[in-house]
C-alpha cells in the first residue's frame, strides 16, 4: 500500500460497506480496512434485521431523518445488490388504554418525520392484518420490512469491491497520526493472522469502528463520545414456524428504554427471532456475545407466551449482538447518530451508529459523501457496475421451470450440500469464491446459508469442510470458523496415508 | 416438461432401513423398485461406524457398520432394485409425486408406494439452550464421527462430551484410542441411556468417568473452546447453585439425542406423532397419507440397527403390496 489514497474507511460494517459502495461511484483510491476476515461480523450479523419505518425517533435528529430517507432507498438495493427484501409492514400495539399516550407520540414522530402511509388501526382492522392480535389500538406503518442484514453488508461490500473499492481484512487498526504539513494521514495496523504491522497513507480518514469507533478517535485526540456496549440476545426459531407472522409486531416503547422491547421478528428466510434483551455488559470486552442463562430463559419464556405451539426443537439457535450506544446506563435511551468531519481536517467520524443503523445505512454513506466532497473533488467514474450478478434470494426458491433449466447448464445446481435449507453445490461454490477472498466457515454460511437450518450444520459442515479440501486445497489446519482465533480442527487424525490431507 | 416417469416402488433413503426395505420389497415380487441416496454410495450412517457390535441379533456375529451394511449391499445386487446415488428427494406430494434433485438435472416422478428411510438427524446445540460463547470446537458428535472417521480430521485434542448416548460413548472412545484426553462424559439424567455394553467398553475400559446428574452449564471461549462450566442437577434437573466446577477442554461434543428426519414427510402432509417425532403409521406401517410408508430411524430413534432392519422389511413389504393393488 505505497499509494496514497484518497479515503481509507475504519471498519466493514454495514456503515463502512454503504460508504464504500457510495464512494466507488467517484474517481476516488478508496480502502477499507477491517479487523475480522469478512465484512459485517460485528453488529452488523447481530440485530433483528428490520427496515424501520421512523416513527420512533425524535423529529430534526439525524438518526429520523437518515432513517427514513435509508429505508426509501431500500427497494433500489434490492433490485441492484439482489438482497431479499419483504416489506411486510408493522404494527406498534397498545395493549391497554395506558399504552395509548406512548403510541400516539408515536404517530406524531412519524408523521413530523414523513413517515409515509401511516395508520390508527382499532382490533378488528389489527386483525385483518395478523388473525388473533391482542392489543386495543394499533399503529400501522406500511414501509417497514425485513432484510438480511449480513446478506446487504455482503452484497455492499462486493459491489464495492467489483468497482475497484480495496478491502484489508485481517487488519486491526492500531494507530493514525496525520502529517498537517502533507494533510495526510498515516494508519497503522497489525495483520491479524501473522502478527505483522503494515502502514497506509490516506487523505482522507473515515471512522465508522462501530463498537470501537470512540478508541480511534481518542488516538487523534478526540476524546469525547464514549461508546457503551449494550447486549440484545436473540432466539432463533425452526422455520416450521414460517408464515405465522404476518408483519412485524411490537410493544409501544418506554421513554427510556435502550431498546424496543422483547418481541418476535421474522426474517426473510423464514425464522422467527425472539429478542433482543438489553443490558449493559462491562466495558473490558465490547465483543463479548455471550448467551447468558437468566436471559434465556426470560426469552423462551417470551417466546412461549407469544407463540404457545412452540416445542423445545423449534429453538435452534441463540446469538447476540451488542449495540454501541453513547448513553450510558444510568441514562438509557437514544444518543443521536454522530456523523460529522472533526476538528482534525479530514478525519470523518461516525460515532453511535445504533439502530436504525442498518435501515440508515444507505443515506448515511450518502451524507458522507457530501462530507468527502467538500474535501475533495468528485467526479463520477464513467463505469460504475451498480448491479450484483445473480438473482434476489436462494436458488430453492426460484421457480421449478427456472432451476430445471439452470441445472442443465451448472449441474452443480443439483447437488444439495446443506439438506436443510436446500442450498446447492454452486451456492457453496460461489460463496467460497467471494470477491472478497474471505473463506471462513461463517463467510460460507452468511453466503449461501449453509448451516443455518436446524441441523446446524450436522449434516453439511463435514461436506463443506470436504470441497474446500479436495477442491481448494485447504489442510485442516486452514480450516476457520470465524476468525484466525477459531480454527476448526487441530489437524490429521493420522499422517502419511492416502487420506492426508 | 416432460411427463413424469412412473416407480412402482421408491425408497429414499440408502441407510439401513432403506436398504432392507428395498430388498424386502423386491423379494415380496415388486419388479420395479428404485432406491434413492443422497450420498454418493449407500449405507447411510454405517459407513462411519467403524466400531463393531452391529448384527449380534441378526447375524449372531459382530459386525462394523461398513460390513453391516455390506452384507445388505451384496444381497441388493442380486435383485432388480435400481439404484441413485448422489441424488436427494426435494419434496414429495400427497400424491406421491417425487421431485428428485442431482448434478446436471431435476426430476418429478410419480411412485406408485413410497418408502420413506430417511434416517435421523442429531439435536444441535441450539436445542440445548447451554449460555455462553460460541466458540468453535463444539460438534455434534456424530459430526464428530465423520471428521475422524471418513475425512481423517481431528476435532481437538481435549475433549469433554456431554449426553451419554451412544455415539457419545463411541465418540469418547475413538478420541481416545487417536491421542485425544477424554476428560469425562457428563450426563444430565441419574442414568445413562447408552448401552452397558458401550459404557464398560468406551468408558470404564479406558478409565473415562460418566458423572451422572451433571450437566454443561457455560460454555467459555471467545474464539475457540477454551473449557465448559459444569454443574450437578437436582430432581428437576436444575443447576444446584455451588457445584459449578470448570473443566478446561477445547472440544465438546455432544451426545444428547435424535430427532427423526421428517420434512419430507410434513411437506407431503403426513401426520406427525409429537412423542416419538416421527409419522404415525398403521399396522403395515403406512402413514397417514396412503401410499407412503415409513420405517427406522425416521419413524422413531432405534436402539439397534438390527432392529430397524426387520422393520424396514416389513415397511418394505407392505409398500411393495400396497403398489401392486
Amino acid at each position: 500500500m505505497d499509494e496514497i489514497y484518497d479515503v481509507i474507511i475504519v471498519g466493514a460494517g454495514v456503515v463502512g460497506c454503504a460508504i464504500a459502495r457510495e464512494l466507488a461511484r467517484y474517481e476516488l483510491k478508496t480502502g477499507v480496512l477491517e479487523k475480522e476476515p469478512d465484512v459485517g461480523l460485528g453488529t452488523s450479523c447481530r440485530n433483528s434485521g428490520v427496515i424501520h419505518s421512523g416513527i420512533n425517533y425524535k423529529p430534526g435528529t439525524a438518526r429520523a431523518r437518515l432513517d427514513v430517507m435509508g429505508n426509501a432507498m431500500m427497494d433500489e438495493l434490492r433490485a441492484q445488490l439482489k438482497v431479499p427484501l419483504k416489506r411486510i409492514g408493522k404494527l406498534t400495539v397498545a395493549l391497554t388504554k395506558d399504552d395509548i399516550p406512548g403510541l400516539r407520540k408515536q404517530h406524531e414522530q412519524g408523521v413530523a418525520n414523513g413517515v409515509p402511509g401511516m395508520e390508527m388501526l382499532d382490533n378488528e382492522a389489527m386483525r385483518r392484518i395478523q388473525p388473533g392480535i391482542e392489543g386495543i389500538l394499533g399503529l400501522w406503518t406500511p414501509s417497514s420490512g425485513i432484510i438480511s442484514p449480513y446478506g446487504l453488508t455482503i452484497a455492499l461490500a462486493e459491489n464495492a469491491r467489483a468497482n475497484g473499492v480495496d478491502f484489508r481484512l485481517n487488519h486491526k487498526v492500531t494507530g493514525a497520526a496525520r502529517n498537517d504539513e502533507k494533510n495526510i494521514f498515516t494508519v497503522s495496523a497489525t495483520d491479524t493472522r501473522t502478527g505483522g504491522s503494515m502502514t497506509v497513507r490516506t487523505r482522507i480518514l473515515i471512522n465508522s469502528g462501530g463498537l470501537h469507533s470512540d478508541e480511534l478517535s481518542r488516538v487523534m485526540g478526540i476524546d469525547d463520545g464514549v461508546i457503551w456496549a449494550c447486549r440484545g440476545e436473540y432466539y432463533v426459531l425452526d422455520k416450521r414456524l414460517d408464515g405465522t407472522l404476518k408483519t412485524l409486531i411490537y410493544p409501544v416503547p418506554g421513554p427510556n428504554d435502550p431498546g424496543l422491547g422483547i418481541h418476535l421478528t421474522p426474517t426473510v428466510d423464514g425464522n422467527i427471532l425472539i429478542g433482543p434483551s438489553a443490558a449493559y455488559i462491562p466495558d473490558e470486552d465490547r465483543e463479548d456475545y455471550r448467551a447468558t442463562a437468566h436471559v434465556m430463559e426470560d426469552l423462551r419464556r417470551e417466546g412461549l407466551r407469544l407463540l404457545p405451539e412452540l416445542t423445545t426443537s423449534d429453538f435452534i439457535r441463540n446469538f447476540s449482538g451488542n449495540r454501541p450506544k453513547q448513553t450510558p446506563p444510568e441514562v438509557g435511551g437514544y444518543a443521536d447518530f454522530t456523523i460529522e468531519e472533526t476538528k482534525i481536517p479530514g478525519f470523518i467520524r461516525l460515532q453511535g451508529i445504533e439502530s436504525p443503523g442498518l435501515t440508515s445505512s444507505p443515506a448515511i454513506a450518502i451524507e458522507v459523501r457530501n462530507i468527502v466532497g467538500r474535501l475533495a473533488e468528485l467526479k463520477k467514474r464513467a463505469r460504475f457496475e451498480e448491479n450484483r450478478p445473480g438473482f434476489v434470494g436462494r436458488f430453492s426458491a426460484l421457480p421449478r421451470e427456472q432451476r430445471m433449466d439452470m441445472i442443465k447448464d451448472e449441474p452443480e445446481y443439483g447437488e444439495i450440500i446443506c439438506r436443510c435449507e436446500q442450498i446447492t453445490k454452486k451456492e457453496i461454490r460461489d460463496a467460497i469464491e467471494n470477491p472478497l477472498g474471505s473463506r471462513t466457515m461463517m463467510s460460507v454460511k452468511y453466503r449461501a446459508r449453509a448451516m443455518m437450518g436446524r441441523c446446524q450444520g450436522g449434516f453439511c459442515a463435514p461436506r463443506i469442510v470436504r470441497i474446500l479440501r479436495d477442491e481448494y486445497g485447504y489442510k485442516p489446519n486452514d480450516c476457520m470458523m470465524r476468525s484466525w482465533r477459531s480454527p476448526m480442527f487441530t489437524g490429521n487424525v493420522r499422517t502419511g496415508g492416502d487420506n492426508e490431507s | 416438461m416432460t411427463k413424469p416417469a412412473g416407480r412402482e416402488t421408491v425408497i429414499i433413503g440408502g441407510g439401513p432401513a432403506g436398504l432392507a426395505a428395498a430388498i424386502a420389497a423386491s423379494e415380496a415380487g415388486c419388479r420395479d423398485v428404485l432406491l434413492i441416496e443422497r450420498d454418493v454410495r449407500l449405507g447411510g450412517i454405517l459407513n462411519q461406524c467403524i466400531h463393531d457390535g452391529f448384527g449380534l441379533h441378526r447375524f449372531g456375529e459382530a459386525l462394523s457398520g461398513p460390513e453391516y451394511a455390506a452384507r445388505f449391499i451384496e444381497r441388493l445386487r442380486e435383485t432388480t432394485v435400481g439404484v441413485m446415488t448422489g441424488t436427494i428427494a426435494l419434496n414429495i406430494s400427497d400424491q406421491r409425486r417425487l421431485l428428485l434433485s442431482r448434478s446436471g438435472e431435476m426430476i418429478e416422478m410419480d411412485a406408485g408406494a413410497v418408502v420413506l428411510a430417511t434416517g435421523c438427524r442429531e439435536r444441535p446445540r441450539g436445542a440445548l439452550g447451554i449460555p455462553g460463547h460460541r466458540p468453535s470446537g463444539v460438534y455434534t458428535a456424530g459430526a464428530a464421527q465423520n471428521f475422524v472417521n471418513m475425512e481423517n480430521i481431528m476435532p481437538g485434542k481435549r475433549v469433554v462430551i456431554l449426553g451419554s448416548g451412544d455415539i457419545g460413548l463411541i465418540m469418547a472412545r475413538r478420541m481416545t484410542l487417536e491421542g485425544a484426553r477424554v476428560e469425562a462424559v457428563y450426563e444430565l439424567l441419574p442414568y445413562s441411556g447408552g448401552l452397558p455394553r458401550n459404557i464398560r467398553q468406551c468408558l470404564f475400559d479406558y478409565g473415562i468417568p460418566l458423572r451422572l446428574g451433571t450437566t454443561v452449564v457455560e460454555i467459555v471461549g471467545m474464539d475457540r473452546l477454551e473449557g465448559v462450566r459444569t454443574a450437578k442437577v437436582d430432581e428437576n434437573l436444575k443447576p444446584i447453585p455451588g457445584t459449578e466446577r470448570f473443566v478446561p477442554c477445547d472440544t465438546l461434543l455432544l451426545s444428547v439425542g435424535l430427532i427423526p428426519e421428517n420434512e419430507l414427510a410434513r411437506e407431503a402432509g403426513v401426520e406427525i406423532n409429537p412423542t416419538t417425532g416421527g409419522p404415525n403409521v398403521d399396522d403395515r406401517y403406512m402413514t397417514s397419507v396412503p401410499g407412503i410408508f415409513s420405517c427406522g430411524n425416521a419413524l422413531h430413534v432405534h436402539d439397534l440397527v438390527d432392529w430397524v432392519s426387520d422393520e424396514a422389511e416389513r415397511a418394505g413389504r407392505a409398500a411393495a403390496l400396497y403398489a401392486a393393488s
